[in-house]
């Protein structure tokens, strides 16, 4: 019976062949991640930015109403939650399209 | 490389036409040519190329429809069918910040990308332009962005200046990220080039880096494209579906 063994499934086939598929050309297998650095970069710009804007935002506002400097510390506290929100809904996008890619087997954005 | 110049030289931006209206210095300047020829190239790529129309395409055809199928796939991808007419605003965007990375890879060129005040005009012009986008198609109804549905009221005075402030962010963001992608590279890339003479013999070592690090860069340049075209596509989706 050893001998007669079933021959592989299709879907086995299927999996087998992406494989060596995204073995073959790494970049092309999702654009969007072919370098860890960007996507590392990418999470940075995010936290850092909302942090900026919330300084800057406070900055004027304290200036405009001359109440240096509570305004520039509440909105920079603002700021780092925005800058941690942003980082976090962009990890959940890239780890959702990294899911979608091993699903599909296909490029995603 | 020659002695004494620093890796930051490669930004420096020098007046080819002085030109002064009303007070304003608009010379055309090195980066000013280096966007006309980037988008001449681009025209030049994309109206030359898919001349012949061949069912089996040739090389440059076959390049010109991947780069359209790929941001027709990605509008497809985050807008859905409505932004379709949001297609060409993107490509044209993904195509000019693809020529300019790429131009800014060859030796001796200049690259328009890292200069942050290029980049945040773009992000500029899109983050103004989705925020019309918005409110035109939604009215006040735009605002509910700031607050997300099923948030209890009481949080709405910690949230909205959250939401608000994260929404600003985006073309600081955007801005900042494909200009410091490209400085760093290049500053890398002329910081190696200065070892390559300093060491002498053993500079072998920093020029198979350098080699190395130019495909990296090569990646990046198309990368970054990429990168600004995809959030672009979210931002609009953003806009049109009014929700995260």
């Amino acid at each position: 019976m050893t001998a007669n063994k079933p021959p592989p499934s299709l879907e086995d086939l299927d999996r087998r062949l992406r494989e060596a598929r995204s073995k073959h050309d790494p970049a092309k297998a999702d654009p969007s991640r072919a370098t860890s650095i960007g996507q590392a970069l990418r999470l940075a710009t995010e936290m850092a930015s909302a942090v900026f804007v919330g300084a800057v935002m406070g900055w004027g506002l304290d200036e405009l109403l001359g109440t240096r400097p509570w305004l520039l510390l509440l909105f920079l506290a603002l700021g780092m939650a925005a800058g941690t929100l942003n980082a976090y809904r962009t990890a959940m996008r890239l780890s959702a399209a990294a899911d979608k890619t091993d699903k599909d087997g296909g490029p995603s954005a | 490389m020659a002695a004494g110049h620093s890796p930051l030289e490669q930004f420096a931006i020098h007046r080819l036409v002085e030109m002064h209206i009303g007070g304003v210095d608009v010379s055309f300047t090195n980066s000013s040519l280096m966007m006309v020829i980037g988008v001449a190239l681009m025209s030049a790529f994309l109206t030359l190329s898919p001349k012949r129309n061949a069912l089996v395409p040739g090389r440059w055809q076959l390049l010109a429809e991947m780069s359209y199928e790929l941001i027709a796939k990605t509008v497809r991808d985050s807008v859905g069918s409505e932004g379709r007419k949001y297609f060409p605003f993107v490509f044209t965007l993904f195509m000019f910040i693809l020529f300019c990375n790429s131009l800014g890879l060859i030796p001796y060129s200049f690259t328009v990308t890292s200069h942050i005040i290029v980049t945040f005009a773009l992000a500029g012009v899109i983050f103004v332009g989705v925020t019309i986008l918005g409110i035109v198609r939604h009215g006040g109804k735009f605002f509910s962005l700031f607050l997300p549905p099923g948030v209890p009221i009481a949080l709405a005075p910690l949230l909205v200046p959250i939401e608000f402030i994260s929404y600003m962010s985006r073309p600081i963001s955007l801005s900042v990220r494909l200009a410091a992608n490209m400085m760093a590279g290049h500053t890398m890339i002329k910081v190696f080039a200065g070892f390559v003479v300093a060491l002498g013999i053993f500079g072998i070592a920093p020029f198979i880096f350098i080699v190395l690090l130019f495909a990296l860069e090569t990646i990046i340049a198309f990368l970054q494209a990429y990168v600004f075209a995809v959030l672009t596509c979210l931002y609009i989706s953003d806009s049109v579906h009014l929700h995260h």
